[in-house]
């Protein structure tokens, strides 16, 4: 029923329901390759659970996921992660008890087995790679700082940091810029429209300046469904959303 | 070389803790003790095994296995069994009324070695067995339950209940296994009297040098990238999963590497003791297990090793001297290790062992700037001489 496309990501009537509640019902999303897509709504709309299906934490109920035409509702999560697909976590999911650097190391995509991770070696390659990347996300200089002590939104660009290590072609972020300062957030927006080129990024965000600053493209959710999508602008003045979520 | 001296030997501070482990262990302990309380090290040693099984799993995995004993109790009955057939000759049991077999199957009526017993007549299959049938054993374990992922507190009563179920199966099949008593009376490996002082003197240097071949392999498993995951699936598991890891594989792993440990140390407890029992597969021994790593640190290899020690001359001079409360002695000495020092002796040291050479160092620099002022003092007195 699906034929081939040229999106990165085409989700088609997925559905998932707890106990008979529809927390994402019958749901089209499409996203473009190099483009960046931010997923709004209110709480409770299936935002996360969107991010939980596409990456395979939950599993659907019906419909298909595919990602460059390959079908992810059937895939174990690592192999959802090794086709390309990388998530980062609501709350900052870091390895506190690691330095920084051991962080971006241990999430570099080599050494993926038991035996590949016993004989796995941090050539110059690698080790070019953790600097180039600590450097994209601002942290060059706490590199050997244990990653417990990092602040919040330091922890929230390690976790981004430790996702562009893999290079997936379709990033997930889950409110990446919760709990950051002003500064914070400037840096993240630039550093957002900076890695979006060569790969697809979808981020579910609340605040609206940081939305309007990143975004391609708007779709915001209302309880499992779609109420609107189009660029920032359309979907501010689409009455429905005023109604549900932006509020008068 | 590089690899050696860092990853194998840890950096100046592992090997010095290593130097001096190595001085206790070979060296002074040998020479200061007699052969009865040399021997008591040497099965203390072969627990120590389980404990530095305890720190990959339990430690760096965060998997928490309360029936190490059973991985142990296998390698010892394996080892066990080969030791028995060889002492059960047909000569030395010509009495039986079935000779040539053990002689608790001849107590139970049985009339011929049981198939699962013909292979421990080679020694080259006993070694493999020691060390292949706790891995299969737990990999069966594991892959049933981290596949579908138990873990935590369910994994640790899981795994007790495995320790209690082959606790009964052990004494209840007493004409295969010979039952509560264990199997006793071994004699000779290979014709070579493991009973005598010469023999005793051996085994608890052969058992020394394996324990520390086992130190060097978790060294090395603890310091690649697999040692720094353990760490993280420990911390953040959905992490490490949605990286790309198949976390399963992982803890499947490490749960086999430790069985094998352990077992390991339970061959040796069966040569240097002489026999193989029950109670030393069942729940108390497993618990005993994880009070050594606890009480020696649980992330420290050199630790444990400590920490076994500790406990078991705890135990037999608690034992020895307040025959009535000593069991009490050692629940309070765990639960004051707990409370106090939650990563144990090791923790301890790392802890006040900086402060000494912390003190050690501002020594020198005092030093240091006694002799600038007198210098300086000299001057000043030169000067106004002039």
């Amino acid at each position: 029923m699906m034929t081939s496309t040229d999106f990165t990501l085409a989700i088609e009537d997925l559905t998932v329901s707890f106990d008979g509640f529809k927390a994402v019902d019958n749901l089209n999303l499409y996203i473009d390759k190099n483009e960046l897509r931010v997923v709004i709504g209110p709480n409770g709309a299936g935002k996360t659970t969107v991010l939980d299906l596409i990456c395979g934490k939950t599993k659907s109920s019906n419909g298909s996921i595919k990602f460059k035409n390959r079908e992810l509702t059937s895939l174990a999560e690592h192999e959802i992660v090794q086709a390309g697909v990388g998530r980062k976590f609501q709350t900052p999911s870091i390895y506190e008890n690691l330095s920084v650097y051991e962080n971006l190391e241990v999430s570099f995509p080599r050494g993926r087995s038991v035996f590949g991770s016993l004989t796995f070696k941090c050539t110059d390659e690698v080790d070019r790679r953790i600097r180039a990347v600590a450097k994209d996300i601002f942290l060059e200089d706490f590199l050997d700082m244990e990653s417990a002590l990092l602040s919040h939104g330091q922890k929230q660009w390690l976790e981004i940091g430790m996702l562009l290590i893999q290079d997936p072609e379709l990033l997930m972020l889950d409110e990446p810029v919760a709990g950051m300062s002003v500064k914070e957030r400037e840096q993240t927006a630039e550093l957002l429209t900076r890695i979006c080129k060569g790969r697809s990024v979808l981020v579910i965000e609340h605040d609206m300046d940081f939305v309007e600053k990143i975004a391609h493209k708007v779709t915001v959710l209302h309880q499992g469904k779609i109420l609107a999508e189009g660029n920032m602008e359309t979907v501010q003045n689409d009455p429905n959303v005023i109604e549900v979520y932006l509020g008068h | 070389m590089n690899f050696m001296y860092e990853r194998l030997l840890g950096g100046k501070n592992g090997m010095i803790g290593l130097a001096i482990l190595a001085a206790l262990i070979l060296i002074m302990l040998p020479l200061s003790l007699d052969l009865f309380r040399l021997n008591l090290v040497g099965k203390y040693l072969t627990y120590a095994f389980a404990a530095v099984s305890l720190v990959l799993l339990w430690g760096y995995g965060g998997i928490l296995s309360l029936g190490q004993g059973v991985f142990f109790g296998l390698g010892g009955y394996c080892m066990a069994m080969f030791l028995k057939l060889e002492a059960s000759d047909p000569v030395s049991t010509k009495i039986q009324s079935t000779p040539g077999i053990p002689d608790f199957m001849d107590w139970n009526q049985l009339t011929e070695l049981p198939w699962f017993w013909e292979p421990f007549n080679s020694f080259g299959f006993t070694t493999l067995a020691v060390i292949l049938i706790p891995s299969v054993f737990a990999f069966i374990i594991g892959y049933s339950m981290f596949k579908r992922r138990v873990g935590g507190v369910y994994f640790a009563i899981i795994t007790q209940i495995i320790a209690l179920i082959l606790t009964v199966l052990i004494v209840g099949q007493q004409g295969y296994t010979g039952g509560i008593n264990g199997i006793t009376d071994l004699r000779t490996l290979h014709g070579w009297d493991i009973r005598t002082d010469s023999a005793k003197y051996i085994l608890y240097f052969i058992n020394a040098i394996l324990l520390f071949s086992v130190i060097f392999l978790s060294r090395f498993v603890l310091t690649s990238k697999f040692g720094r995951l353990l760490l993280a699936m420990k911390d953040k598991e959905d992490r490490v999963r949605f990286s790309g890891y198949d976390v399963s594989n992982f803890k499947i792993f490490v749960f086999c590497l430790s069985a094998m440990i352990s077992a390991i140390g339970g061959a040796m407890f069966t040569l240097q003791v002489g026999f193989m029992s029950p109670s030393f597969v069942g729940i108390v021994p497993s618990i005993e297990m994880v009070i050594f790593a606890a009480v020696g640190g649980r992330m420290s290899l050199i630790g444990v090793v400590y920490g076994t020690l500790l406990v078991n001359f705890g135990k037999t001079i608690f034992s020895e001297t307040f025959p009535e409360i000593w069991l009490f002695l050692m629940g309070g000495l765990f639960i004051g290790v707990v409370m106090y020092f939650p990563n144990g002796l090791a923790g301890l040291w790392e802890k006040h062992g900086y402060k000494f050479v912390g003190c050690i160092k501002k020594m020198q620099c005092l030093s240091v700037v006694r002799t600038f002022l007198v210098n300086k003092r000299a001057i000043k007195v030169a000067a106004q001489n002039d």
